[in-house]
């Protein structure tokens, strides 16, 4: 056969060029690879794709678990650290330790080097951990949809602001920023390009509330409460304990001032008046229900009286019995009191400053030189800023962490301002409503993520620092700016050479270097400098008899008002998207998942309304869900849902309200006179997660008056030395020869804030249902709080009771588990094996507490068969099981499981003891709702050790058992509820 | 043979030994009819929608069911107690009124014990499905392993494991020990092949001789001795679940009597509801009459009564406890949301069944089977009450809830009907439905072909 050359080396032999073979393809013989067939190719390539296939598939899929090529030194695997850090996400600043295990935050406490707040975190703080996991957040800079680079976003951005048109502005909307050092590279960016303005928008607005200091003070303030300095807190629709400025510190100091336990004897007074039962209203010694339209003229009244006492003429406001009776209770208590509003009217705000200043309270319960940082946004600096970009005088706004078009939306003002606006930037760490409408989205990493700091109060520093790399392509806000600016190097650089240059001081370091300051600093999470001192200032009248003058009667007649709250869980809708908030019940009305429209029983029974009918509230179809002790022509609806662009969980979750907060005299109001409701004939079932309100007169929360307790301490609690008596059992009772633990709830204390239920679940890898699953009463929380009412429904008196596994001597599931997956420890603790569980659910019905929780579906994906996952939050997402504790197993389908008194933490601090050669401390070991708690309310130890808290506390007259009379002998008593009242001399 | 005339022959018309060998066998030869074909199709139908939802209960979780946080048992635990309950008259007709010499119990007790069987197998498919996780059930098993995990003997559900386990073999082997001479006699009548070969392998080789059948009497007797305080136990060990419990409804000690009359008074009512139809479908209108009818009757106003009065005396207990949480239970029962369930109960089972009390009605087939079907329905409720409405509002009314059941809970409980009637339609064309054998010994006595009456 003829031989047809290819290349020169196919003419050539081998040896004369001296040249390797070049063909990869063949293994060479010897021979000319010429010879080699199409047919040898075939099986060559056959072959090694076949071996290489049965390689292949041999090999497991590469798990990322690359050990360290230098180990740090801090950092073992299986055990965690703890870093400290700040949280903020608008609204609360909390300074927090973050627990990081093996690079992952897997639970957020409280500092407990704060004053503030303690250890202690609100349930938003500790949920706000799973944003971090969220997947749908947004995971890299895009424009018009499409991914670009951050050198591509750099570069545009560096043309834009290069090639300016003069006549425009360049507007960056924060949130309130409490971070001087970010304060510091705005200010920069604004002196390198003069046509950029910063404005402050807050997602829920307390301007009014500055501007009443402004007028009042000379200066728009917002000073710090102290409700710990108070003896009578009187408040108007001041969600104090739950949403209102610092929740979390409040609750705090509130429950610090109504402990009753170590020998306090006193016992501040709560009084609210109110429009909705919140929860501030519903742990009020007194709780007078008020329409909304009436506050002012309430306020007015209560300051006329007030400035009758204190020989201020004013124009005298006829007072309601209810405001004579605590306008005398205020005066006599002089400035040992405390009276907020939550409203967000100047006129409202204004007179409680008279109020205030008229008993005194400056220097005592409102501190006004240390003023907060919070909410320094301007509702009328933003209708300006409306103004201008509709006016087409806005060339790009950067929206950084801000959400108008959703928060505000202004009856659709604010959308076509937007549209105006050429240049657009979303600049969120979540996904957002307005964002939608900007052409470049430029994502934040999340707080655990960052570095920040702060300056809450005045001198009180705290610092926020990542726990974990950026799980996406993003940047922080402020290296925009600095890349924009020309500014070198990283925001870490910025912030520590910003510390360096003024908060250091020797002083402050006690002479220290920096560099020892600075990690002491990151270490402690907090610096509180106490030199820095903002100077008093001093009340100028102002002109409030007009201002009383406008209110002097009652306005409400027969119309029907509506308010928008924030509720406990959901706050403002920032954090929405967030599967542990969306499924704590509110602890008011016990549901999840969806917003609602409160009415009062008698306003519901006037229109023929029942419980889940759904009505059009000025257009919003809502559910109805009976109030009791809403004022009688008052709806109510909470904030923060109907997200229409929030991610999978939050997005057309509920209804959205915002488009009925209008501005007014330059405020936004959340309370709007004359609506319209009608029924729609449809009905929508709530998720509910306690339908029955009454206790049905048996002994579960034991309550008394301040009166009878100083009499008697025992008083109303008198069945406990009656069950006492009959202590007696055929059968031995456990032996417990070393730890013996057991719980202690102090009623008095606890608000009912739900902070535990979502710290429990994070720490216990509790899985969220969703909103069916509630529906059908198959809620996992391993703690719960009880609420119920007494007394009439116009206005009942509340009391609340978080129930967790009693952990019983003589526990009725133990006994009844034919497989012993449920048994005793040799500590008191009852514990459950899930692995031998078979789910026979004999325990749960056996348990009087109903405290077990089945996992009725495969919740978890840990179940072993497939395709049956019920997971509508998407808790299983690998990048949400990142979240979990691995230190608590995640139950499979078919499993009971319940509260295990943290278990894996008691013997944490047992093996630490151990490990350091020493006896274990009383308080060593926090349970995880215990931690959290911002009331103290709850103490956890051991009862064998007599001189432990818990051991105290079990002395105290008002200890009791649940169900003490079914002889459970629980490890978890219950401390009875003092109510400061005179049964006697109510107000109304 | 003279027979007091007051005594009523037990078989009517001209019934020679062989006749009896040919009525009896008669269904079990030739080709089924329709109605056999349609009903088995019918029962396999059910059984496969029964099959359908355990398999969506296995895969996809208890979840299915109607349960929640507060009420762990509901149909499923209904329906095992139910069928618990009527898989009790079986082994009382022929262990204790074996014992008692009752000869009229020689018509009705092959298919009693069948049914009984068939019942226990119902119920004993509850608790298993009923696990959560059910491929990890037997653990509940002491069986040794390397763990050294153990049982936990203080729980009534581990007794009720042994119960109910001891309870169905005993059943079998009686009921087998009582084939064996009829599976005998089918073998003798049949032609040689591959049926024969059957059915003289399940004769156990039995060929009549003396020392036979003086085995088989011994047998049955210690088998009945054994049977009879097993048919007390079982029941006692079922209430056990909710008596040795805490909650209010549950924890009473007049559970067990008041359980085994219960369950007595249901299985006599399903033997009826069955044994009407079964008679007039298969001609054995002369072997179950209406003296069969009334004594079983009788047993049910005895039964029933009980019954009813251990009602009143749980609602006077309860009031007369003086604790609230009892009190509550009982109130909430009659007046609350499940009342209507528990007036269903009261009719049906304490004022329909007095109505045999009138003689006539006690004798009427027509009567008895729509009582006995009033039984039936109000047994099913007593259940349901006692569980759903003790569980649903116990101690702490933050917990209350309500209780549905979903599809999946009804097709399980659809599917136990299909599971226990194809095994019955088997049953009436492979055996006799009557005790060929035990018929034969008293047909002497009290067949009316050899009674002399007032002779």
């Amino acid at each position: 056969m003829k031989q047809y050359w290819k290349s020169i080396e196919d003419l050539i032999p081998e040896e004369e060029t001296g040249q390797e073979q070049k063909s990869s393809m063949v293994l060479s013989d010897g021979n000319d690879s010429s010879k080699n067939s199409r047919r040898d190719f075939l099986k060559y390539f056959g072959f090694s794709i076949a071996s290489a296939a049965v390689f292949a598939s041999c090999e497991r899929p590469v798990k990322k678990a690359i050990p360290l090529l230098i180990q740090p030194e801090e950092i073992k695997p299986g055990t965690s650290n703890y870093y400290a850090s700040a949280f903020y996400d608008g609204n609360e600043m909390v300074p927090i330790l973050v627990k990081v295990r093996d690079g992952r935050p897997i639970k957020i406490e409280g500092n407990d080097l704060c004053e503030l707040t303690g250890g202690s975190a609100s349930a938003r703080i500790q949920a706000s951990l799973l944003n971090l996991y969220d997947e749908s957040r947004p995971a890299q800079p895009m424009m018009d949809g499409k991914a670009i680079s951050w050198e591509q976003v750099d570069t545009d951005m560096k043309k834009v602001l290069e090639e300016w048109d003069a006549s425009k502005e360049f507007v960056i909307l924060t949130p309130s920023i409490i971070s001087p050092s970010t304060q510091n590279i705005i200010g920069e960016f604004k002196a390198k390009y003069p046509f950029v303005v910063h404005e402050t928008f807050d997602a829920f607005s307390y301007s009014a509330l500055r501007e009443a200091f402004e007028l009042n003070y000379g200066k728009a303030i917002i000073p710090s409460y102290r409700f710990d300095a108070a003896k009578l807190v009187v408040g108007f629709n001041a969600d104090f304990l739950g949403s209102w400025l610092q929740p979390t510190a409040f609750a705090r100091q509130y429950s610090k001032a109504r402990k009753l336990t170590g020998g306090q004897r006193e016992m501040m007074r709560h009084v609210q008046f109110e429009s909705t039962m919140s929860l501030t209203g519903s742990n009020a010694d007194e709780r007078v229900p008020m329409a909304a339209a009436d506050e002012a003229h309430y306020v007015a009244a209560l300051y006329s009286a007030i400035a009758g006492k204190a020989g201020v003429t004013t124009p005298s406001v006829k007072a309601t019995e209810a405001i004579q009776k605590i306008a005398d209770e205020l005066w006599s208590q002089k400035s040992k009191t405390l009276v907020v509003s939550g409203t967000n009217d100047v006129d409202i705000q204004s007179m409680i400053c008279g109020i205030n200043h008229l008993l005194g309270a400056e220097g005592t319960t409102i501190r006004l030189d240390s003023p907060i940082s919070l909410f320094q946004g301007d509702d009328k600096a933003f209708d300006a800023l409306l103004g201008r970009m509709e006016a087409s005088k806005v060339g790009v706004a950067m929206f950084w962490d801000t959400n108008p078009l959703y928060h505000a939306p202004l009856e659709g003002r604010t959308k076509a301002a937007l549209d105006k606006v050429d240049l657009k930037l979303a600049v969120n760490s979540q996904q957002t409503e307005t964002a939608q409408l900007c052409q470049y989205s430029l994502p934040t990493p999340h707080f655990l993520e960052s570095w920040d700091d702060a300056e809450l109060v005045t001198g009180m520093y705290s610092l926020t620092q990542p726990s974990i790399r950026p799980i996406f392509k993003t940047r922080q806000a402020q290296e925009n700016l600095m890349a924009w600016a020309g500014i070198d190097g990283k925001f870490y650089d910025y912030l520590k050479l910003y510390w360096k240059e003024n908060i250091y001081n020797t002083t402050l370091s006690k002479g220290k270097q920096f560099e020892t300051f600075w990690k002491t600093s990151l270490r402690d999470g907090v610096v509180l400098d106490e030199n820095k001192k903002e100077s008093a200032l001093s009340y100028r009248a102002s002109d409030l008899s007009s201002t009383t003058g406008k209110y002097k009667t009652a306005r409400s007649g027969n119309d029907l008002e509506l308010i928008m709250y924030q509720n406990v869980p959901i706050g403002d809708g920032t954090l929405a998207n967030n599967p542990w908030l969306q499924e704590l019940p509110d602890p008011v009305s016990r549901v999840c998942w969806d917003n609602y429209v409160a009415v009062s029983p008698a306003f519901a029974a006037l229109r023929g309304w029942t419980q889940g009918d759904v009505i059009a509230v000025n257009g919003i179809d809502l559910p109805v869900l009976i109030q009791p002790g809403q004022a009688r022509n008052t709806l109510a609806v909470a904030v923060g849902y109907g997200r229409k662009n929030a991610g999978r969980v939050a997005t057309d979750l509920g209804k959205d309200i915002y488009p009925l907060v209008s501005l007014k005299n330059g405020h936004r109001q959340y309370a709007l006179e004359k609506v319209e409701a009608v029924a729609t004939g449809s009905t929508y079932e709530l998720a509910a997660t306690q339908s029955h309100h009454s206790m049905e007169g048996r002994e579960l929360v034991r309550e008394t008056t301040i009166a009878e307790y100083l009499k008697n301490p025992a008083s109303g609690n008198e069945t406990h030395a009656k069950v006492e008596k009959l202590h007696t059992s055929l059968y031995s009772e456990h032996e417990y020869k070393g730890h013996h633990w057991g719980m202690s709830i102090d009623l008095n204390s606890c608000i009912g804030c739900n902070a535990c239920v979502v710290a429990c679940s994070a720490e216990n890898n509790v899985p969220v249902v969703g909103r069916n699953e509630v529906r059908r009463s198959h809620e996992m929380h391993w703690i719960r709080l009880d609420r119920y009412y007494a007394g009439d429904t116009d206005n009942p008196e509340v009391v609340r009771q978080p129930v967790m596994c009693q952990h019983c001597d003589n526990a009725p599931c133990e006994n009844v588990c034919p497989v012993a997956a449920t048994n005793h420890s040799t500590e008191g603790i009852n514990q459950m094996a899930y692995n031998r569980c078979i789910g026979t659910r004999y325990c749960n019905n056996n348990c009087p507490y109903k405290v077990r929780r089945f996992n009725w579906y495969d919740y978890t994906g840990a179940d072993t068969i497939p395709n049956n996952r019920v997971d509508p939050a998407g808790m299983t997402l690998d990048l949400k099981r990142m979240v979990l504790n691995p230190d608590v197993t995640v139950r499979a389908k078919g499993v009971i499981e319940k509260c295990s008194m943290c278990i894996q933490r008691i013997q944490d601090k047992k093996l630490t003891a151990k490990r350091d050669g020493r006896v274990l401390e009383d308080g060593e070991i926090k349970t995880a709702c215990q931690q959290t708690c911002p009331a103290e309310a709850i103490t956890f130890g051991d009862m064998n050790d007599p001189k432990s808290k818990i051991s105290v506390l079990l002395k105290d007259a008002r200890q009791y058992g649940l169900l003490e009379e079914l002889h459970t002998l629980p490890s978890v008593v219950y401390l009875s509820k003092v109510r400061n009242k005179d049964k006697n001399k109510t107000l109304s | 043979m003279y027979v007091s005339p007051v005594r009523e022959p037990l078989i009517s018309g001209e019934k020679s030994y062989t006749k009896v060998t040919e009525d009896i066998y008669a269904p079990m030869t030739g080709k089924p009819g329709k109605a056999w074909y349609a009903g088995l199709t019918l029962a396999l139908l059910a059984l496969m929608f029964g099959m359908f939802s355990i398999f969506v209960t296995v895969w996809d979780g208890i979840g299915t069911w109607g349960l929640d946080r507060t009420i762990g048992w509901g149909w499923g635990i209904t329906n095992f107690v139910w069928w618990v309950g009527i898989g009790h008259a079986g082994t009382f007709i022929s262990a204790i009124l074996l014992l008692f010499r009752q000869k009229w119990r020689t018509s009705i007790n092959r298919s009693a014990e069948a049914m009984t069987i068939f019942a226990v197998m119902c119920a004993g498919l509850f608790p298993l499905i009923h696990m959560g996780r059910l491929p990890l059930g037997f653990f509940i098993f002491p069986y040794p392993n390397t763990r050294d995990v153990w049982v936990n003997f203080n729980s009534p559900l581990l007794w009720d494991v042994f119960a109910i386990s001891t309870y169905l073999t005993v059943s079998v082997l009686f009921w087998y020990m009582g084939l064996i001479p009829d599976i005998g006699t089918i073998r003798d009548k049949l032609v040689p092949g591959i049926k024969k070969k059957i059915y003289g392998f399940l004769s156990f080789g039995w060929t009549g001789s003396a020392r036979h059948w003086a085995r088989h009497e011994s047998m049955s007797l210690i088998l009945a001795g054994l049977a009879a305080p097993l048919v007390l136990s079982v029941h006692t060990i079922v209430s056990f679940d909710f008596a040795t419990s805490v909650i209010p409804g549950w924890h009473t000690t007049i559970f067990p009597p008041y359980f085994v009359s219960g369950a007595v008074f249901s299985g006599f009512a399903m033997v009826l509801t069955l044994m009407i139809i079964t008679r007039k479908a298969i001609n054995l209108e002369d072997y179950i009459t209406k003296t069969h009818l009334e004594s079983m009757n009788k047993i049910i106003i005895a039964t029933g009564s009980i019954v009813g009065i251990a009602y009143i005396t749980e609602l006077f207990i309860a009031w007369y406890s003086g604790v609230v949480y009892e009190q509550y239970a009982f109130v909430n029962r009659a007046f609350g949301p499940y009342w209507w369930a528990y007036w269903i109960m009261m009719t049906c089972n304490v004022i329909t069944p007095q109505l045999f009390w009138i003689k006539k009605i006690r004798r009427s087939f027509a009567a008895t089977f729509v009582i006995s079907i009033f039984v039936n329905i109000g047994m099913w409720f007593e259940r349901f009450v006692i569980i759903v409405t003790s569980l649903h509002r116990d101690f702490l009314p933050s917990s209350w809830s309500m209780y549905t059941p979903t599809w999946v809970e009804v097709g399980i409980y659809v599917g136990t009907f299909g599971l226990f009637f194809t095994l019955f339609f088997l049953f009436i064309r492979f055996f006799p439905v009557i005790a060929i054998a035990e018929v034969k010994s008293v047909l002497k006595t009290s067949a009316e072909k050899f009674i002399k009456k007032g002779k």
